[in-house]
């Protein structure tokens, strides 16, 4: 009971010992801070790498794919028997898309991925990316009348009625310029010494001479096309034969490209953060990829932009566009001109919740030793998995430097301790005279320590998860005072700092602490306790 | 026991064997006859101070008759206060044997010595010795405390109270139960830790210098309290002093000169 008493008492008349316990504190509450937001990098950042990949991909080493497509799915499914959820094939190539924007041609390069629109939701969420809210039910490659990304500001207006408008707009110009071209020539013949017709003629002229020929060689006048967004009318009457390509009823057919190949993200001079869109959804663009053949041709083919896709990982968001898998392998010429067999470079499988990842990968492996077969075997961890193991890397390090500190902190409370026993030596001797064992002396010092322990790893944990809570409003109010962005959102897509809480790992940090409190205590403990009476009750 | 003491052999073996027949009489037949509450023979001590070593005892020998009060009277240096300790089985004696009730304690383990402390025997101090940071009643009940367990203390924990209430009464510092001892006064906080010693009942009072610290008057009081608890309770008393004033009030007054005993009166 004294041993309570005493120690309640000493707690409360010694302030100062909690100053000893305010690093303890410090140090749970960053080691909270830190594993809370470390974690919800890493569970975001894989969330986004596994976003639209499938779990395990099994890839041809050959850029002309895998023939005989059967025999493998079947060869997995047996394999992974009921470990398997989804199964889709893939062609992915590299390739090179090129637009226009203000006139000024882009090109940009990127992983073309031809996708099976019926099976490629069983594997990956890729279509939840998607900007158009009704994509994210069925994906389907057909442009939309508008409503892209609905709570998007920043993209302007897409879709149909954006393509018919421009499309409009082109024909206008065109025509336009067309009138003047014939404006002009008909001075310049009048010039020649030709009769001079009046103006009003001349006009009515040109108007049934351009309805009746609008496949005219003057139509993609230089003068005009620094106006038209979209290199469409080239394109159009590049696909020559008798039918006209006509922008503002049809459309080429459909691709997703990744949100950053065709915008940019940058800060206006108020320090705001804005996208511009170079292509938007109704625009067409032209893709050159290689053929299946040896050596491969670069083969030319124009698509209709029909949705973006966010993924929020740049690596994808600025590589990444999807096709049709037919479109595409028709393009290449993947099908098999005799058999009607098609082709693919990979084969995307998806498995049931909690399955072993790496156990799955390793059966696939055996089963197609890469040395025999013609494909090899991944799963989405091995894609990424050196920035995976960079990102744990940092996560231990930085644990064991908070440990460190707290550690650091522990000797602070064994120097504060000592010198609480050497201040009351006098009480230890007066105790020992009443009859106290050594060990309740002990206790007493100890009871200290971990109540240090626990009212200081308390504070911290409850300091850390309300800083955890408001981080960023925390994160805010950082920028205000230094100016300076905390998660600058050019670089890393987040609007807010993503933090997860585990409730375990909040357990040992303040489970940590404490012992490292009792740990610190011990040596004053031991030292009461072996305190010889007589000098204890000299000592002044 | 008027007789006078003399180590004539500073050799602590040939002594116990040579002299003091009387008592080795008393620890001999210590059943039936137990006059003599606590007693020492042949107490030799040595302190180390930077490797010089210091005696302190040199052969004492010493018996406190139950229901008596006894004076250890000395200079400063003598080694009063360290007989007392080693009386009080606060330090062990580097040879000799010290008896309670018959019963040898100086070699007993540690834990026998802290429950001989805790239940047989009470200390005062020349400085009080209150721990500062309790009340005087929480000074006084902090024996049972230590000597009852957790939850017996918490079961009993009225009564004790009671009880140690009580005792703070007859001390005369009803009013002042619950004031810290940095509250009290010399005399005040003398007579709480009087209190303290006697909240056990204990068998043995030990005191060292009770009134050292004290003035005149004040010092007379609390004397008086001791003598009371002795002449009421038949407390044996153990005072250390080197006030000749105060020895003359004993019963029997041992005087220690340079570390043996020179004197018994």
């Amino acid at each position: 009971m004294y041993k309570l008493l005493l120690c309640w008492r000493y707690l409360k008349t010694r302030w100062i010992a909690l100053a000893s316990i305010v690093s303890v504190t410090l140090g749970v509450a960053t080691m909270i801070v830190v594993n809370s937001v470390m974690d919800g990098f890493t569970q975001e950042m894989q969330q986004r790498i596994h976003g639209i990949l499938s779990d395990i991909v099994v890839e041809s080493h050959s850029s002309e794919g895998i023939n005989d497509v059967n025999w493998y799915q079947e060869r997995i499914q047996a394999t992974l028997g009921d470990r398997l959820e989804g199964m889709t094939t893939v062609v992915a190539v590299p390739a090179m898309v090129s637009f226009q924007y203000n006139g000024a041609p882009h090109t940009q390069q990127i992983n073309l991925i031809g996708i099976d629109t019926a099976t490629y939701a069983s594997v990956s969420d890729f279509s939840q990316y998607l900007l158009h809210p009704d994509h994210h039910q069925q994906l389907a490659f057909n442009l939309k009348d508008g409503g892209y990304a609905p709570d998007r500001k920043s993209l302007p207006e897409s879709g149909w009625a954006y393509r018919r408008d421009m499309a409009r707009l082109r024909k206008e110009l065109e025509q336009e310029s067309k009138r003047n071209h014939l404006l002009r020539r008909q001075v310049e013949e009048a010039k020649a010494g030709a009769v001079a017709l009046p103006a009003a003629m001349a006009k009515n002229e040109a108007d049934t001479e351009i309805d009746s020929n609008p496949s005219s060689e003057d139509a993609s006048d230089a003068d005009n096309q620094g106006l038209l967004p979209g290199p469409t009318t080239s394109i159009a009457e590049s696909s020559e034969g008798p039918h006209y390509f006509d922008a503002e009823k049809e459309t080429h057919p459909g691709i997703v490209l990744g949100i950053s190949i065709g915008s940019m993200r940058y800060r206006d001079p108020l320090g705001e953060v804005k996208d511009l869109f170079f292509i938007r959804p109704g625009d067409d663009v032209t893709v050159t990829m290689p053929g299946a053949g040896s050596p491969p041709r670069a083969i030319d083919q124009s698509f209709t932009v029909v949705d973006l896709y966010e993924s929020k990982m740049s690596e994808y968001d600025s590589t990444f566009a999807f096709i049709p898998l037919e479109k595409l392998q028709q393009a290449r010429g993947m099908i098999d001109p005799i058999s009607g067999k098609k082709s693919v470079t990979s084969i995307q499988l998806k498995l049931k919740p909690k399955v072993d990842l790496a156990k799955a990968r390793d059966d696939l492996r055996a089963a197609f030793p890469p040395d025999q077969t013609m494909v090899h075997v991944e799963s989405w961890r091995d894609s990424q998995g050196p920035l995976l193991a960079a990102v744990q890397l940092e996560t231990t390090i930085l644990n064991i430097l908070l440990f460190m500190i707290i550690a650091v902190a522990g000797f602070g409370i064994l120097a504060t301790f000592f010198m609480i026993v050497v201040e009351k030596t006098r009480d230890i001797g007066i105790l020992k005279s009443l009859g106290a064992p050594g060990s309740g002396i002990a206790s007493i010092f100890l009871a200290y320590g971990v109540l240090l322990g626990m009212v200081g790893s308390g504070a911290g944990a409850v300091l850390g998860l309300l800083f955890v809570h408001n981080i960023n409003r925390i994160a805010a109010l950082i920028e205000k005072i230094t100016g300076r962005e905390v998660f600058d959102p050019t670089v890393y897509y987040f609007t807010e700092i993503p933090t997860i809480i585990h409730p375990f790992m909040i357990v040992w940090v303040v489970f940590g602490a404490i012992l490292i409190a009792v740990m610190a205590s011990v040596l004053p403990s031991i030292r009461a306790a072996r305190m010889h009476p007589v000098e204890a009750l000299r000592y002044e | 026991m008027n007789n006078t003491v003399r180590n004539a052999i500073p050799m602590p073996n040939q002594a116990s064997v040579a002299s003091r027949p009387t008592l080795r009489a008393y620890r001999d037949d210590a059943g039936k006859s137990s006059r003599n509450a606590i007693a020492a023979e042949n107490l030799f001590k040595t302190y180390r101070k930077n490797r010089i070593a210091v005696p302190v005892l040199k052969g004492v020998d010493f018996a406190a008759e139950q229901g008596k009060m006894t004076a250890i009277i000395g200079q400063s240096g003598s080694g009063k206060s360290t007989l007392l300790h080693l009386l009080a089985t606060l330090d062990r004696p580097d040879t000799g044997e010290v008896h309670f009730d018959g019963k040898r304690i100086d070699n007993l383990p540690r834990s026998e010595r802290d429950l001989f402390r805790n239940q047989q025997l009470g200390m005062i101090f020349q400085f009080y010795h209150l721990l500062p940071e309790l009340t005087a009643l929480e000074n006084v009940l902090a024996p049972q405390m230590i000597g009852a367990g957790i939850w017996r203390y918490l079961r009993q924990r009225s009564a004790l109270r009671a009880q140690a209430t009580e005792i703070l009464e007859t001390v005369g510092l009803a009013h002042r139960l619950h004031h810290k001892p940095n509250e009290l006064s010399g005399g005040e906080m003398q007579r709480t830790a009087i209190a303290r010693a006697l909240v056990t009942k204990p068998r043995l009072l030990l005191a060292d210098e009770p009134t050292g610290n004290l003035d005149q008057e004040t010092g007379a009081g609390v004397l008086d309290i001791i003598e009371r608890v002795n002449r009421e309770e038949g407390l044996t008393v153990v005072m250390v002093t080197h006030d000749e004033s105060i020895a003359e009030r004993c019963d029997r007054v041992v005087r220690l000169v340079c570390g043996r005993v020179e004197s018994v009166d």
